[in-house]
């Protein structure tokens, strides 16, 4: 693939049509960020890797739908995998949350954890809508996929999508990896595969996601909130936010009334409510579309 | 690899990976490439995706390959003679064939003599004694005293209409009752087959294991191959006959001959009653029917054998002594696989070496194979880790105390730790690097070996024996013999000039006169003067000047047997005349203004031009064509639908004889009781097979993928786990007649249930993983438990892909 240079928007393209659970992108990534997995466990059978978590930054989900009928038709819709990893996003609402500024974006437009600065608050796993982060019991700190940072320092494309034999995981600039989703689309559309959707390719969902999905089936099918849904608390919640802050509006104009009243210093408490909301509100600002 | 040498001549995947690209079609049975080989499966997705290819996989349950095909159609398993052979009629009835391919390339004109008869399930031919055919019962008419063959299409007796007669019975009604697959479903696929015959569509049809590991697996593959012939497919770019070979190297041992049968580069054994070099050729070579075959095999059969026995015995080896044919042993028993464990169960085995696999795992009835390694006085396994072979006297079940058998452990080096070559599928050798220094006292195999042979050799020195001399006077002629390095033993496969001790470049080079050596005369042209071929890297780094045709051959990328040919038989890919079939996808053409043919390396002489006497294209068989019917396999000359030795049914063509009558059933022979169960007592089928996250038995060692497949299970179709009330994780017992599994249940709906012959068949999976060594040893279950000691007419490979079980909830 062309250089990879620093200023760029990088991500990952994972078309599900073509995946065929094979996990060596698991694999790849525990090899190279050296993650030493959990403890083996059997799960269903083809997915005992269970779920995104700090030691597995790839997770090939497997959605069986196969029908009884003796023949049917395969094309990714009866027996779905996705390898699912972290999105990304634009608006990344774990990096909103975190108070010591340890998830940065990177040079690369990739949302990043940085192992030393972070204090394990879990903020981050509460707000991730993908359920992507958790906690590295042994090391105290949140982790999750990289978009393999080093790598990409180095020159070097993620571990995952370099192994994947399907190209299932496509890995490249965004702008290039939307353009060759939106064709694969149409030409599954003309194969007749109707089914098939983008996931995340534009800025419907989170603002759009760095590592977006061509799907098979429904978001929901793989877990994923719909466009509906998919959206950050915080927006949902600006009238919430409006409200508190008329609240706290009317609470200092209500207690300077009552200071007035009683010819009292100003004191913390009423003047601090104001000061609550833009915290809030700033990273909405902050995580914009730059 | 049998039935590939008995169609087309040699015994390998006819085109390559990256080949699979330019098919239209790719039907896919007995296979599971997705999980078993998810990197080759790049080129049948980018079939799909840039050229719109169907994939159809037929199999017994959907997989991670169906998932991704265009369609699954789920078959009962063994019973793909019946699929192919219903497509063989379809295409047959309809006229949908490629004629002129047809009469150009295939003996469909040659004319069966007399004698030949198919009737109630039997071929003529067989002997009740010995349980076993005489193939030399099914001969062409011949004329004149040199044993040409007459050729008229037309004839009652022709193959072709011999054949018509026979797949007659093969109506999509009675594909229905044996495979399960509804009439509907497999007139759909019939019709996209049917358009392959055109001369520009091109169809792969792509297999492994679970085509081979059944007692008709010759002829399974064979019903595939004449599917092929009969559509004008081999030899063609995209076309093929594909065997996914099931390791990296696995290509490779059968080319330097791990089967017993054979001696390196495929030629045959040779037999008690051989006094001489002309006899041996003479009972080995096949003989020229047709005037215009090249037979180059044949007429090669004594040069490429005589430098064999110059590169062992070297100066030993002379005119006088016949070079030595002498000293090569001629066993007078079969020493295949099952064979030899057969042996030892009989007491008649004193030791046995392993080396790159564990017997205890990977053959059938691991009961039974524990029983015959507890009856040896000593086992030597070489292996990097421990098996569950080098620990079988501590196997579940197995009283260490009781096992008399002294087992020697060498630590050998893995792949990891040393250089030399793996041959790929496609029968790429491709040359790699030692990537990490051996671990501990771990040696090289040929290290182990070299030593233990110079041992030896010392042995017969100071006390002599019998017929000592092919030991003493066997060549070792390396820096260091008890250290060979493989680079040396890349040379002395290659051969060389003994006149002017150049490494020879051809194998057309070799010579019947002592005048040339070769180890294998198939990679003679890999290591020439210029250096090691098989160490070029010239890819897709520079499509254009590394891929002159555009059609993938990278001819300067590594080096692939014969000759650098990319695709077999590449003299089919065009018409008499030597215009490609189809000029978007050509493999070789006729260039009159160079005089040449263009392309690939072709498989053909040349410089020869298309004519009415020009050499018929199939170059390696004595007919000079495929083999639509043959003499060289064990159990038929046209693949016939037998039932699996253990079925729950019988056999809809022929009750009377339902399995093949010429399986070869070990215990029975050997006075044993039969091992065998019914369907009374076992009532569902059971297929075994591998699963994406390891390979074979040896990453039960690797911790990252321990934890994706961490525990042994089986999988069981839903509407039979209802029936039992399992539920996915319920703990199961899984028996055959010959041992259980007592494993986790995964229910799920990609096993149906089929309805064959108006009942309902439960096929149940069987993944065979694990055993008692490796991280999590708990995992005691051998899978192989419950397969049946029997083994194929032809090739004694053994039944792994259908055998009947019960299943009970625990």
């Amino acid at each position: 693939m062309a250089q990879i240079t620093a200023g760029q928007a990088y991500g990952f393209f994972t078309d599900t049509s073509v995946c065929i659970g094979c996990k060596a992108c698991e694999v790849a990534c525990k090899e190279w960020n050296e993650l030493p997995g959990n403890e083996p466990a059997f799960g269903d059978g083809y997915d005992n890797t269970g779920s995104l978590d700090s030691q597995n930054w790839r997770h090939v989900q497997f959605i069986d739908n196969v029908p009884d009928e003796t023949s049917s038709t395969g094309q990714g819709k009866a027996w779905l995998m996705m390898s699912d990893v972290c999105k990304h996003c634009q608006h990344a609402s774990c990096m909103d949350v975190c108070p010591t500024g340890a998830i940065i974006r990177t040079e690369f437009d990739s949302v990043f954890i940085q192992p030393d600065v972070c204090n394990g608050c879990r903020n981050c796993i509460a707000a991730c809508p993908y359920n992507v982060i958790a906690q590295d019991e042994h090391k105290g700190v949140a982790q999750k996929c990289t978009l393999c940072y080093d790598r990409l320092q180095g020159g070097m494309e993620p571990a995952c999508s370099k192994a994947c034999p399907t190209e299932s995981i496509q890995f490249g600039p965004v702008e290039e990896l939307q353009q060759a989703a939106r064709q694969r689309v149409t030409d599954l559309h003309e194969q007749g595969v109707t089914q098939a959707r983008l996931y995340g390719e534009d800025s419907s969902i989170y603002g759009g996601l760095n590592a977006f999905f061509l799907l098979m089936d429904e978001p929901e099918a793989y877990n994923l909130p719909n466009q509906a849904n998919a959206v950050l608390p915080q927006r949902n919640n600006l009238g919430g936010y409006l409200g508190a802050l008329g609240t706290a509006v009317l609470a200092v104009f209500g207690g300077l009334i009552a200071l007035r009243r009683r010819r009292e210093p100003v004191a913390d408490g009423p003047a601090g409510a104001p000061d609550d909301a833009p915290a809030e509100a700033a990273p909405e600002t902050g995580a914009g579309e730059d | 690899m049998v039935s590939l040498a008995a169609t087309f001549g040699r015994g390998a995947m006819t085109n390559h990976w990256r080949d699979i690209r330019h098919a239209d079609l790719i039907l896919i049975n007995g296979a599971n490439p997705a999980e078993a080989h998810p990197v080759g499966f790049r080129w049948l997705m980018r079939a799909k995706l840039d050229r719109g290819a169907k994939i159809i996989h037929t199999d017994p349950r959907f997989t991670r390959t169906s998932a991704v095909a265009d369609m699954h159609v789920r078959i009962r398993t063994g019973t793909d003679i019946a699929y192919f052979g219903g497509l063989i009629n379809y295409v047959l009835e309809n006229d949908l064939y490629h004629r002129e391919y047809v009469e150009y390339a295939t003996n469909a004109g040659f004319v069966v003599d007399q004698g030949y008869e198919f009737q109630d399930g039997m071929f003529n031919g067989f002997d009740e004694e010995a349980q076993a055919y005489d193939p030399t019962a099914w001969t062409y008419q011949t004329e004149g005293e040199d044993g040409i063959a007459v050729v008229d299409i037309d004839h009652p007796r022709s193959v072709l209409n011999l054949m018509r007669e026979h797949y007659r019975r093969y109506t999509p009604e009675m594909v229905e009752r044996i495979t399960g697959i509804p009439q509907d479903q497999f007139l759909e696929v019939a019709r996209l087959v049917g358009e392959m015959g055109q001369p520009d569509k091109v169809m792969t049809i792509v297999y492994a294991v679970g085509l081979t590991h059944h007692t008709t697996g010759v002829q399974l593959i064979r019903s595939g191959a004449l599917l092929q012939l009969l559509l004008g497919n081999m030899g063609r770019p995209g076309g093929g006959m594909n065997a996914e070979r099931g390791h990296a190297n696995i290509q490779g041992n059968t080319d330097h001959a791990i089967s017993w049968e054979i001696l390196p580069g495929y030629l045959r054994i040779p037999a008690p009653g051989q006094r001489n070099l002309d006899d041996y050729v003479d009972q080995s070579a096949s003989k020229r029917s047709h005037p215009n075959s090249l037979n180059f095999f044949g007429d090669n059969y004594r040069n490429f054998m005589v430098s064999l026995l110059k590169t062992w015995w070297g100066d030993t080896a002379t005119a006088d002594n016949e070079y030595a044919f002498d000293y090569v042993p001629k066993p007078a028993t079969n020493s295949s696989w099952i064979s030899i464990f057969d042996q030892a169960l009989q007491g008649r085995m004193e030791g046995v070496m392993l080396s790159g696999m564990t017997a205890t795992s990977i053959g059938p009835d691991s009961n039974q194979v524990l029983q015959a390694l507890t009856n040896l006085t000593w086992l030597c396994v070489m292996d990097p880790f421990e098996t569950t072979s080098s620990e079988f006297w501590r196997a579940p079940g197995i009283n260490p105390a009781e096992v008399q058998t002294e087992v020697f452990m060498l630590p050998a080096t893995h792949w990891i730790e040393k250089d030399g070559s793996f041959t790929n599928s496609g029968r790429w050798a491709q040359w790699k690097e030692a990537v990490l220094p051996p671990d501990g006292e771990a040696r090289h195999d040929q290290w182990i070996l070299a030593e233990l042979f110079e041992r030896v050799r010392e042995l017969y020195r100071q006390e002599g024996g019998s017929f000592p001399d092919p030991v003493l006077d066997l060549l070792m002629e390396y820096a260091d013999p008890l250290r060979p390095d493989l680079d040396e033993i890349a040379q002395e496969v290659n051969g060389r000039n003994l006149t002017t001790g150049e490494r020879l470049a051809s194998f057309g080079d070799l010579a019947d006169d002592g005048t040339t050596t070769a180890g294998d005369w198939i990679y003679t042209g890999h290591y020439p003067e210029e250096g090691n071929l098989t160490k070029r890297r010239d890819g897709v780094q520079d499509p254009e000047a590394n891929d002159p045709t555009g059609m993938g051959f990278y001819p300067n990328w590594a080096w692939s047997w014969p000759a650098n040919r990319r695709i077999l038989y590449n003299r089919a890919s065009a018409d008499p005349q030597g215009r490609p079939w189809d000029p978007e996808r050509p493999g070789i053409a006729w260039d009159d203004a160079q005089g040449l043919w263009v392309g690939d390396v072709p498989d053909y002489p040349p410089d020869v031009e298309p004519g009415p006497d020009a050499p018929l294209p199939f170059i390696m068989t004595g007919e000079g064509t495929g083999r639509l019917f043959t003499n060289s396999v064990a159990d038929g000359p046209f693949p016939e639908h037998y039932e699996p030795i253990e079925s729950p049914v019988q056999n809809p063509l022929h009750p009377e004889v339902s399995a093949t009558p010429a399986a070869f059933r070990y215990d029975e022979r050997a006075g044993r009781p039969n091992r065998f169960g019914t369907v009374d007592e076992f009532p569902y089928v059971a297929t075994s097979y591998r699963l994406t996250e390891h390979e074979h038995y040896v990453t039960q060692h690797v911790e990252k993928l321990v934890q994706l497949q961490p525990e042994a299970f089986v999988e069981i179709p839903a509407a039979l786990a209802r029936e039992k009330d399992i539920e996915t994780g319920d703990l199961v017992r899984v028996s055959s007649m010959r041992g259980k599994l007592e494993v986790r249940a995964v229910v799920t709906k990609r096993l149906g249930p089929l309805q064959i012959d108006g009942q309902t068949v439960y096929q149940i999976g069987i993944p065979i993983h694990w055993g008692f060594v490796g991280i999590r040893t708990g995992q005691h279950w051998l899978a192989n438990a419950l397969t049946p000691f029997v083994g194929d007419a032809s090739s004694r490979t053994p039944e792994f892909k259908a055998f009947l079980v019960n299943l009970e909830k625990m």
